[in-house]
């Protein structure tokens, strides 16, 4: 990835990932990138950042004070949103939709402490949504009798005519790439943007970046993070189906 | 201007299709703001909902904004990747 249009123009243009040291493994030649450094430091972060809620909540006091109120303000407000949607089955699935809230919630904000966003790179949210596609799928054949799912995915034809079936089937396999495309270019977009402005304008334009991080990282990261844990319940919400 | 490589031909014809490739923007934008006004028109009618009307609007909104993310990748390979070379 050298020698491209921007990055030929002398200015530091800084977007892409790049590789720090090779290894060899089974005759293929593997990366060690910035992204692996990224996503090494947001879990870093985030481990010491349980372990200290770990201790505070082991030592909780009646009253909470400081540490202890913004672990069960955090903690509570993903119950909150899981519960809201999903209803009498979340309790299930908030350890999951928090976690990964938490993981893209930090990986996106990373990119306001001069690392490059995690979630910028395919790698990372592709895993993610395939994931979210394991679950989803799983419910489903857990939840559902097999003639149910059958019924589903002939949906607008009756079951016996399954004409339908195969544009079904390719429409959910579309669900993790949409979902793992649309936060990774929302997210590499801002990066790409962010970065243009830095080295284009970096002469003339000292504060005003700062109100694009605000758009760029805070609001889009928040909102992305938002959409992608509220998919990942709705689809599985659907998987479930009527429990209720 | 007679001495255009081919490399060089083929560098200015992918910025030109990057360039044609974000016109996929269009279709969003005019996507979201049906989804804001409609959002705006029911907090008129309904303000006591006016959470629930937000987040249907920005998970609207998000999926609605997918098919101009993927013409802005077509665009961000073809400028920055360059598969053609």
């Amino acid at each position: 990835m050298q020698g491209t249009i921007l990055l030929s123009s002398g200015s530091d243009i800084d977007i892409m990932v790049h590789g720090l040291f090779s290894y060899e493994l089974f005759g293929h030649t593997f990366w060690i990138t910035t992204t692996h450094v990224c996503l090494l430091i947001v879990v870093l972060v985030l481990t010491c950042f349980s372990i200290a809620a770990n201790r505070a909540m082991k030592h909780a006091s009646e009253i909470p004070g400081g540490f202890q109120n913004v672990v069960e303000l955090i903690v509570e407000m993903l119950d909150k949103m899981v519960h809201g949607v999903m209803g009498k089955s979340g309790g299930k699935f908030v350890n999951y939709i928090g976690t990964i809230f938490i993981f893209i919630l930090v990986s996106n904000l990373s990119g306001l402490f001069g690392l490059r966003p995690p979630t910028a790179d395919y790698g990372v949210t592709l895993p993610l949504a395939l994931l979210s596609f394991i679950l989803i799928h799983f419910n489903q054949f857990k939840y559902q009798k097999p003639k149910e799912i059958w019924t589903d995915m002939c949906s607008p034809l009756p079951p016996w005519l399954p004409i339908w079936f195969p544009i079904n089937l390719i429409s959910e396999f579309a669900v993790p790439i949409s979902l793992s495309l649309r936060l990774f270019a929302n997210i590499l977009s801002g990066t790409i943007i962010m970065a243009l402005i830095y080295s284009l304008l970096s002469k003339i334009a000292y504060f005003w970046p700062g109100a694009l991080h605000a758009y760029f990282d805070i609001f889009s990261g928040c909102i992305q993070t938002y959409v992608f844990c509220m998919l990942t319940m709705t689809y599985i919400s659907n998987a479930i189906g009527e429990e209720d | 201007m007679d001495n255009i490589t081919g490399a060089e031909l083929i560098r200015a014809c992918s910025a030109i299709g990057a360039g044609l490739a974000v016109i996929a923007g269009i279709g969003p934008g005019i996507g979201q703001g049906i989804a804001a006004g409609h959002a705006a028109a029911a907090v008129g009618r309904n303000p006591g909902a006016k959470s629930d009307i937000t987040s249907t609007m920005l998970l609207g909104q998000a999926v609605a904004e997918t098919t101009g993310l993927y013409g802005l990748l077509v665009a961000i390979l073809l400028m920055f990747v360059q598969p053609l070379k």
